[in-house]
């Protein structure tokens, strides 16, 4: 039952797009993001004169990180150990998943706590720890949501974002067999309490702590979370070990790098100045250190980055996983996150996801998209998600990817465009044809090799002429005011 | 092959370096040892006065609360009068901090004190910053015997004493003091940077204080900036 949630069904994006526009519930909850996340990003950018300086800063400081990855991965490694951490290179998923695994059989654990990390969700740690007798608690509002629900999030800030709260306290009275049914479950006051009651519990009783990382810092050996909950300091300090799992790009050299993209970060995410915990996490508890873990273990995840840096697709490996991309995306906000039908949606999902699970499998992600430009417009560190997701494009048709309609109406578009003077006869001959056939009601409810446009909506009637035959036309007459 | 070696030889050929290369070397080398300061808001930019004021206002946008204290010694009496106003017990628990411990506490006798980390059943805390941010409103903890960093999350109040002298203009200023108090390229455990109490808008996008760390965070500044 777990496992399935875990499946990509990305190959099924268009049934999983008509389903999610006919699901009442998800179009509700769809509704907050377009309101809600606009807005707040806008207001506090506006605040900050300095905010598209930062952004440029922000970029840059990617750039030149990735540029140097393995150095400053040296320089990482030796900090980090140097104050007592444990450094493990996962190569793959699986190597992350075994990894994780064996620290937890060292420290006898039963239970972990786990704050949210969206590089768990891409090797599946969850269903792994589970399977192998070791029982993985979400801590993060959303997360813990929609671990109840064994889904997938479906946003990559704010998990449980397709859900209403009606949906969240049916959850809660199916999970929570304590609750009285009297309880008043209604307001979303009293499911936090709730939560924030069962979850107390769970922290306090933790053998191991897991949490991501926002960023990792060269120069001191140190790994960042930056949540608003608490829930990522409880899970991090309260247990006797602390596990930090992180991909490869998460580094930047300097204390003063975090600090420009720490003003990028929240801004772009939820809207806030600053999010509410920035914690930095360097080793374990000291000798004279009351509270802490006592082991700290940065397991680092590379998973195809280490590729992917020498190809045409590394701007994407400055992404900080803000979500301002998907917030602003009006696909996204027609469909929701579980569409993309892996972990991560949106268009920065529709980048990564085919250098993760292949665009053999995740073909329709890229095409997913109108190209409005608003993800790139938003972007804290710029990355070029619109060329990207074309790029992929090309790289679907040239393996022969795309269905053979496709194919064919490209091919015969290709044969008219490469020759200019045959295009032009084309196009005037169909828009004089079509204007004719047209003419009694002005659009045509279907019309043959279109129906995929016409099934939604009407075709407009063409005006008997082309728009280069009119532009011709236009610049032959004298124009008013100029000399005879 | 190692994991380790595997993952360093596939990123240096993806970048078509060796990792040998001196320029290169160089180039990181004085990245890290220079750490360059790059775009720092203006908004911070200004004279002590002016930046607690900004301080003050930007914690009251992260939904804390924010008093001055004229002296040290108006803390312990500041504290009780928090807890009667939330209508609490009157006990409260902070750390080894010498400033904290070298407070009057006698001059709050109803006041019960305890002292150490917590063990999840504490519903009030004092913690001692060891900076501020006035461009954002951020407090600045470090962990250790003196603020033990249980103290920033289980409580359900969690006040916060920082000096007015210690509220800097922006991050940079605080990293640069992380620098010089630990030595380059060394931290302590756990640095948190705080602004306002925790909250969650997990559910409907509706903000909901006091998700699992504290619902109330309030700030005492202590003398004149």
């Amino acid at each position: 039952m777990t496992l399935a949630s875990h499946i990509a069904t990305s190959p099924r994006f268009k049934d999983n797009a008509k389903a999610a526009l006919a699901d009442p519930d998800l179009q509700n909850a769809l509704k907050f993001v377009e309101v809600n996340f606009i807005a707040r990003r806008r207001e506090v950018a506006e605040r900050l004169p300095e905010f598209e300086a930062l952004r440029d800063s922000a970029r840059d400081i990617k750039d030149h990180t990735l540029a140097y990855l393995d150095l400053y991965l040296e320089a990482y490694e030796e900090r980090l150990t140097a104050q007592g951490g444990r450094l493990h290179y996962a190569v793959s998923a699986d190597d992350a998943r075994r990894i994780i695994l064996d620290i937890c059989r060292d420290a006898g654990a039963r239970t972990v706590t786990k704050g949210k990390s969206m590089v768990a969700e891409e090797i599946g740690l969850n269903d792994f720890l589970e399977g192998n007798g070791v029982t993985p608690v979400e801590t993060d509002l959303g997360e813990y949501i929609i671990q109840l629900r064994h889904e997938l999030p479906s946003h990559i800030i704010a998990p449980a974002v397709h859900l209403t709260k009606a949906q969240v306290e049916d959850d809660f009275r199916r999970v929570h067999t304590h609750l009285a049914p009297d309880r008043n479950l209604a307001e979303p006051t009293s499911l936090l309490a709730e939560a924030r009651g069962v979850l107390r519990e769970k922290f306090l009783a933790a053998d191991v702590g897991i949490t991501g990382a926002n960023f990792l810092v060269a120069e001191t050996g140190t790994s960042v979370i930056v949540t608003n909950e608490g829930n990522g300091d409880l899970t991090q300090t309260l247990p006797k070990v602390h596990i930090v799992l992180a991909s490869l790009e998460k580094l930047v050299p300097t204390l003063e790098d975090l600090a420009q993209l720490l003003r990028v970060l929240a801004r772009s995410a939820t809207g806030q100045e600053m999010s509410v915990y920035t914690t930095l996490s360097t080793g374990p508890r000291r000798a004279d250190d009351p509270d802490g873990p006592g082991a700290y273990h940065v397991v680092l995840l590379d998973n195809g980055r280490s590729s992917m840096i020498g190809g045409e697709f590394r701007d994407m490996l400055r992404c900080i996983r803000c979500g301002a991309c998907m917030n602003h995306c009006p696909v996204y906000h027609a469909v929701g996150g579980h569409a993309y039908g892996w972990v991560y949606p949106g268009p920065m999902g529709a980048v990564l996801t085919p250098s993760l699970i292949g665009i053999d499998k995740a073909g329709h992600l890229p095409n997913a998209s109108t190209f409005c430009g608003r993800c790139e417009d938003v972007c804290p560190v710029r990355i070029p998600l619109p060329r990207m997701m074309r790029s992929w494009r090309e790289r679907e048709f040239e393996r022969h990817l795309s269905p053979a309609t496709v194919r064919g109406g490209l091919a015969a578009w290709a044969f008219f465009a490469k020759r200019p003077r045959l295009y032009g006869l084309a196009a005037a001959m169909a828009a004089r044809v079509l204007h004719w056939a047209g003419a009694a009601r002005g659009r045509f409810s279907w019309l043959p090799l279109a129906s995929g446009w016409t099934r939604y909506r009407d075709f407009p009637a063409p005006q008997g002429e082309t728009f280069q035959s009119r532009w011709k036309h236009r610049n032959d007459r004298p124009r008013p005011g100029s000399p005879p | 092959m190692t994991a380790r070696e595997l993952v360093f030889a596939t990123l240096r050929r993806s970048l078509g370096v060796s990792g040998t290369e001196a320029p290169r070397r160089a180039a990181v080398a004085a990245r890290l040892a220079g750490h360059p300061r790059g775009v720092v808001p203006a908004r911070g930019q200004l004279p002590p006065q002016q930046r607690l004021d900004l301080f003050a206002r930007m914690v009251e946008a992260a939904a804390g609360t924010i008093e001055r204290a004229a002296s040290a010694a108006d803390v312990p009496v500041a504290v009780a009068a928090l807890l009667r106003g939330l209508n609490l017990p009157m006990r409260v628990r902070h750390g080894d901090d010498p400033r904290l411990a070298a407070l009057p506490w006698q001059s709050a006798p109803a006041l019960e004190i305890l002292r150490g980390p917590s063990d999840g059943h504490d519903l009030a805390a004092v913690s001692h910053a060891s900076a501020a941010v006035a461009e954002t409103g951020t407090l600045v903890l470090t962990s250790g015997p003196d603020n033990p960093t249980t103290l920033n999350f289980l409580p359900d109040v969690h006040i916060v004493v920082v000096d007015a002298a210690d509220i800097a203009s922006d991050f940079e200023t605080v990293m640069a003091r992380l620098r010089e108090r630990y030595g380059t390229g060394t931290m302590p455990r756990t640095v948190n940077m705080i602004t306002g109490p925790s909250r969650s808008a997990d559910i409907e996008q509706t903000l909901l204080l006091g998700a699992h760390g504290p619902r109330k965070l309030h700030v005492i500044v202590v003398g004149d900036p």
